[in-house]
């Protein structure tokens, strides 16, 4: 397992969620390489507005820290950090380490 | 209780607390806020000491809504101040009030309280605009460039909630006799009722017949509109 455990059980929690919301052909596959936005992406951009709601709301339940995912920070990456589950999960405690250090 | 639950924001007072009891009255759970304690009790009613404009407080808000209900239905956006100047004498702090209570406020409000209607795929949006756009009130330049921005949110947040089974509309009513107009002079007043196709103020009753229209399960096919009140 990887050392983001936490953050990628907060995505697949998130994952279930946003399956619940959506129609079976958008459905996410709880894996580390899945591809959560891009050419391979199942999530239309809605899809991936709940999606990103969702683990938003997951990450302020299970750690208390509010993070924005989807801001200029985000978008100004090289690489997104919503290719895959194991990108987003990196960028997420990249979120987490920067909140509790401030 | 009809199950329905609605948030209120401005519930302290004037219109925002008319409309806390009405929906009260009506069965619905009622969330409301203001910056200050409010000085009655209802049923079914939560109050929240929130500013509007200020973003972890009202994502606090939500939280708590959240946790302890799940879901909202409906939210009427009625929290607005206004300042009556000539913009040759308006400070930038005015300017910048009005546009925190107004525009931030309506937008983190339609934002959180999108999150929340999202996961039941169904939710009413209810912004407060004015007669003082289209009439073009000299005076309420400020105020009125706020609820055109209001307007404008309410159209497009309304093509982009409408796959999430919300609908964004908005009230916009003329003078209502509440605090909000009690320094304007008698004589603006008169000029500005004369400008309605019918010369009365508003009532708390006209306002609420609206949302009560807005809301309805049945008004799912209306969104984006900007309903003036009084023949504006």
């Amino acid at each position: 397992m990887p050392d983001n455990k936490q953050s990628v059980e907060i995505i697949y929690k998130a994952i279930d969620e946003t399956n619940l919301l959506a129609p079976p052909e958008q459905h996410l596959e709880k894996a580390i390489d899945t591809v959560v936005f891009g050419d391979m992406g199942k999530l239309n951009s809605l899809g991936l507005v709940t999606f990103i709601v969702a683990t938003e709301q997951k990450i302020e339940e299970e750690t208390g820290f509010s993070v924005t995912l989807a801001d200029e920070k985000a978008m100004s990456q090289q690489n997104s950090p919503f290719r895959t589950v194991g990108s987003l999960a990196d960028y997420i405690d990249q979120l987490l380490s920067d909140a509790s250090n401030e | 209780m009809n199950n329905k639950s609605i948030l209120i924001t401005g519930s302290r007072k004037g219109i925002g607390k008319y409309l806390a009891q009405y929906y009260s009255e009506k069965g619905y759970l009622v969330f409301g806020c203001s910056r200050g304690e409010a000085d009655f009790t209802l049923d079914n009613y939560h109050h929240f000491c929130v500013d509007v404009a200020n973003e972890a407080q009202v994502k606090d808000m939500f939280r708590s809504i959240r946790q302890t209900h799940g879901s909202l239905d409906c939210l009427v956006n009625n929290a607005g101040i206004a300042s009556m100047n000539h913009i040759l004498l308006t400070p930038q702090s005015t300017v910048n009030k009005i546009l925190n209570t107004n525009v931030i406020g309506t937008f983190l409000f339609c934002r959180e309280a999108a999150k929340l209607m999202q996961t039941k795929k169904y939710g009413r949006i209810v912004n407060f605009a004015t007669v003082a756009t289209p009439l073009k009130l000299e005076g309420e330049a400020i105020y009125a460039a706020s609820k055109a921005a209001i307007v404008s949110l309410t159209e497009v947040l309304a093509r982009e909630l409408a796959p999430l089974g919300i609908t964004v509309n908005a009230v916009g009513p003329t003078p209502v006799q509440t605090d909000l107009i009690r320094s304007v002079p008698q004589e603006k007043m008169d000029a500005l009722l004369a400008r309605q196709a019918i010369h009365r103020y508003g009532e708390m009753r006209d306002i609420s017949n609206v949302i009560d229209f807005f809301i309805h399960p049945d008004s799912d096919f209306i969104t984006g509109q900007v309903l003036y009140l009084g023949g504006v």
